[in-house]
């Protein structure tokens, strides 16, 4: 196969699969969760469940209601830099927009590209961190299963290819660019069947837990 | 065909003095993008050069790179590197026809054996020999016995150093590009023309003579020519790429050297093509442009002498110097934009995930009614069985 | 039929916005340093203007920084060609053109006077053999 025909699969009927997966695998997994219900709850209630829940989605994202130690504050920080400079590399990053463009009709400024270029190195940092912390922690370490580390590697790897990609390192520019969206186009397959479906279902779990609390009148 | 005499004579047979013949070095180094410093040493070297015999081949092509390549009435550098050659073979150019052209061929081939440069455009179409003749000879045929005594090899435009459009899909004549051909039909040409004293011709073997790709749609006329100097001035071929094309005219990308590249880095890009980004110069990227996976010197060397090249002139590059380049997904695609309609397959997908989820759904809530009605209700008295 | 827009009807297009590729500066000291290296042991240096990729405007505003000196030779060989001095003595600006008139080669040359204003010597030879031809007659 030639880097062009390559290429085009890659970017063509692969990716439409991969979204197909994708996007079936995220509803099935949300609807199962909501379709299942919760228990009746026969206690008289004693605060608001929906303030409650909708508050916790919120404080859950701050430091609240917890001491912090190093081991927290390491993952809050890295995590935090994590998140955030993966969501800037995704969505602020010219060439990103113009496939979500082309695909959902939306667009929004984007950010220098050198600016995304400091940001992603930035990120790759703080995932290298992050594992780090996973081997070294003993607690860590004994609860870590094949899919935590296959999951780091399924994140990283879009964010070194890309890097890489730009700056046409290691092979020729379409094979480069081809391999990058590949690496996508796995963390799109494995999302909805592994723990990467927080994105979509902390909100609900946020919401369950202080909809919970704030029933019986407690501060979550 | 006098190809005793060296370049500088027949400059000067020509009525150009030292002091033009060395303006026409200084022009020839800048285009073969060599530093100034070296115009002594071209110049000595053009000087006691001999005109090399050329032989031009041109199979499935559009007549386009000659088209190129001929562009002037009067001399330019291009033009006078050409006149210092001697073309002694070439479809388009030359003036005799049928039988008294190929016995030029055929002469030259015997007078300068192992010594004449072959020029190729066009591709070579394998599928079936006829589908493109020239004087009842088949392409490969031609190409196979010409290139048994050619000093070099030089496949000019896309289409003889990729395939080029022939060779796109479906690619109905089976087109190959010359590289490819000769390193799979090349392996025991008869030697019918360079025969030996003895009268010796063993079969000549030319998988490993190395083809020189000038590719473009077509190629800039001073990448031509440029490669044609540095053989003239250096007698032996220039640097190449992994693509076999060379490094001095397709060492950078057009990107990493396109002038709208800081709009690029800035994100201020053109939406159509007479918004008022584009108006104001913006970066062609989201119209489709293939500079960033590009390698040629349009950015720098420009077109019709310097004037422009495409992305100034408000249109994207279409990467014509690149393998493949018309399968590329559309012109005005970006090349990393998905092909397909991926919103309606989601709208689909989400429509299979409704139903299946909603099924899912109706299955767990099935176990747990189940699971309920089985809940056996523990009294004490069970427990105390067990003692 | 159909009215044709009045000249001052056609909307004008916008300036396009001025690109820097940032490279007229660093020329221009390349240009100071040579010209120093000149002063100091003579030695010359000739700067390819082509072999840099400057943005539209660019080789103007190169042009228009160095200006115009005392000395402009024209030169009529494979086409014309301008020869001068700029307003910085030792600094030559030449520009080659084809008998089309298109430019095939702009340096900057600086030294105290450009090779090819200098006659050669083949030529010179040349120019010899026809003064005796016209003296014969």
């Amino acid at each position: 196969m030639s880097e062009q025909e390559l290429l085009q699969w890659v970017r063509g009927p692969a990716f439409e699969a991969a979204s197909v997966i994708f996007v079936i695998g995220v509803l099935v997994r949300l609807l199962q969760t909501v379709l299942l219900g919760r228990s009746k709850d026969l206690s008289e209630a004693r605060g608001s469940e929906v303030i409650g829940g909708l508050r916790t989605i919120f404080t859950r994202s701050v430091k609240h209601n917890f001491q912090l130690s190093t081991f927290n504050l390491y993952t809050m920080v890295a995590g935090y830099i994590f998140h955030i400079g993966f969501f800037v590399v995704l969505l602020l990053y010219a060439p990103h927009i113009l496939v979500i463009d082309q695909v959902m009709g939306v667009s929004w400024p984007s950010l220098p590209t050198t600016v995304v270029d400091a940001v992603t190195v930035v990120t790759i940092v703080s995932l290298l961190a992050i594992l780090v912390h996973r081997l070294k922690h003993p607690v860590l370490r004994f609860l870590s299963r094949f899919q935590d580390y296959f999951v780091w590697v399924v994140t990283i790897l879009p964010l070194i290819t890309g890097y890489l990609a730009f700056h046409r390192i290691g092979a020729s520019p379409p094979t480069l660019i081809a391999i990058h969206i590949l690496s996508v186009e796995l963390l799109m397959v494995v999302f909805p069947f592994t723990k990467l479906i927080h994105a979509f279902t902390l909100f609900m779990a946020r919401y369950y837990n202080g909809a919970f609390a704030g029933r019986r009148g407690v501060e979550s | 065909m006098a190809n005793d005499q060296s370049i500088g004579e027949a400059l000067r047979a020509r009525g150009i003095s030292r002091r033009g013949f060395l303006k026409f070095c200084a022009a020839t180094a800048s285009m073969m993008a060599l530093p100034p410093s070296m115009v002594p040493g071209i110049a000595r070297a053009l000087e006691q050069a001999r005109r090399p015999s050329v032989i031009w081949l041109s199979f499935q092509e559009c007549t386009g790179c000659t088209e190129s390549l001929t562009r002037s009435h009067s001399p330019t550098v291009e033009g006078l590197i050409f006149d210092t050659i001697s073309l002694d073979y070439h479809h388009t150019l030359q003036a005799a026809s049928g039988s008294a052209a190929e016995a030029a061929r055929v002469t030259a081939m015997k007078e300068n054996w192992g010594k004449y440069l072959l020029v190729v455009d066009g591709s070579v179409p394998v599928g079936n020999p006829g589908f493109s003749t020239i004087a009842g000879v088949s392409n490969m045929d031609m190409l196979l016995e010409t290139a048994a005594g050619a000093a070099a090899i030089i496949s000019v435009g896309s289409c003889a150093a990729f395939g080029g459009i022939p060779y796109a899909k479906p690619n109905p004549t089976g087109a190959l590009p010359v590289s490819a051909f000769l390193s799979e039909y090349g392996k025991r040409i008869p030697n019918t023309f360079g025969a030996d004293e003895s009268g010796q011709t063993d079969p000549v073997d030319v998988t490993g003579k190395t083809v020189i790709n000038v590719s473009g749609c077509p190629p800039i006329p001073v990448v031509i020519t440029g490669v044609l100097a540095h053989f003239l001035t250096f007698d032996k071929l220039p640097e190449l790429d992994d693509l076999g094309r060379p490094l001095a005219f397709y060492g950078k990308s057009i990107h990493d050297r396109c002038y709208r590249r800081p709009f690029y880095d800035k994100g201020l890009f053109a939406n159509s093509f007479d918004d008022e980004g584009a108006k104001k110069g913006w970066c062609l990227y989201k119209l489709g442009c293939k500079g960033p996976t590009t390698y040629n010197a349009c950015a720098t060397t420009k077109w019709n002498g310097g004037t422009s090249f495409p992305i100034q002139s408000g249109h994207p590059c279409l990467g014509c110097s690149q393998p493949d380049f018309w399968d590329g997904g559309g012109f005005y695609n970006s090349l990393s934009t998905p092909t397909e309609k991926i919103a309606r397959a989601a709208v689909f997908a989400a429509g299979a995930a409704a139903a299946v989820g909603v099924a899912l759904g109706a299955a767990n809530r099935a176990k747990q009614a189940h699971a309920a009605k089985q809940h056996e209700k523990v009294t004490i008295n069970d427990l105390d069985k067990g003692t | 039929m159909k009215h044709m827009p009045d000249r001052q009807e056609i909307p004008s297009c916008p300036e396009p916005d001025s690109v820097a590729t940032g490279n007229v500066l660093p020329l221009l000291y390349e240009v100071r340093h040579a010209v120093q290296d000149l002063l100091d042991n003579g030695s010359e240096t000739v700067i390819d203007l082509r072999a840099i990729p400057l943005g539209p405007g660019e080789e103007e505003r190169i042009a228009e920084t160095l200006g115009r000196g005392e000395v402009q030779a024209r030169l009529s060989a494979l086409g014309p060609s301008e020869i001068i001095e700029t307003r910085f003595p030792g600094v030559w600006m030449c520009t080659h053109h084809n008998e089309d008139g298109e430019i095939i080669g702009r340096f900057i040359e600086v030294c105290l006077v450009p090779s090819l204003l200098c006659s050669q010597h083949e030529d010179i030879r040349d120019g010899l053999q026809a003064l005796d031809d016209r003296l014969q007659e």
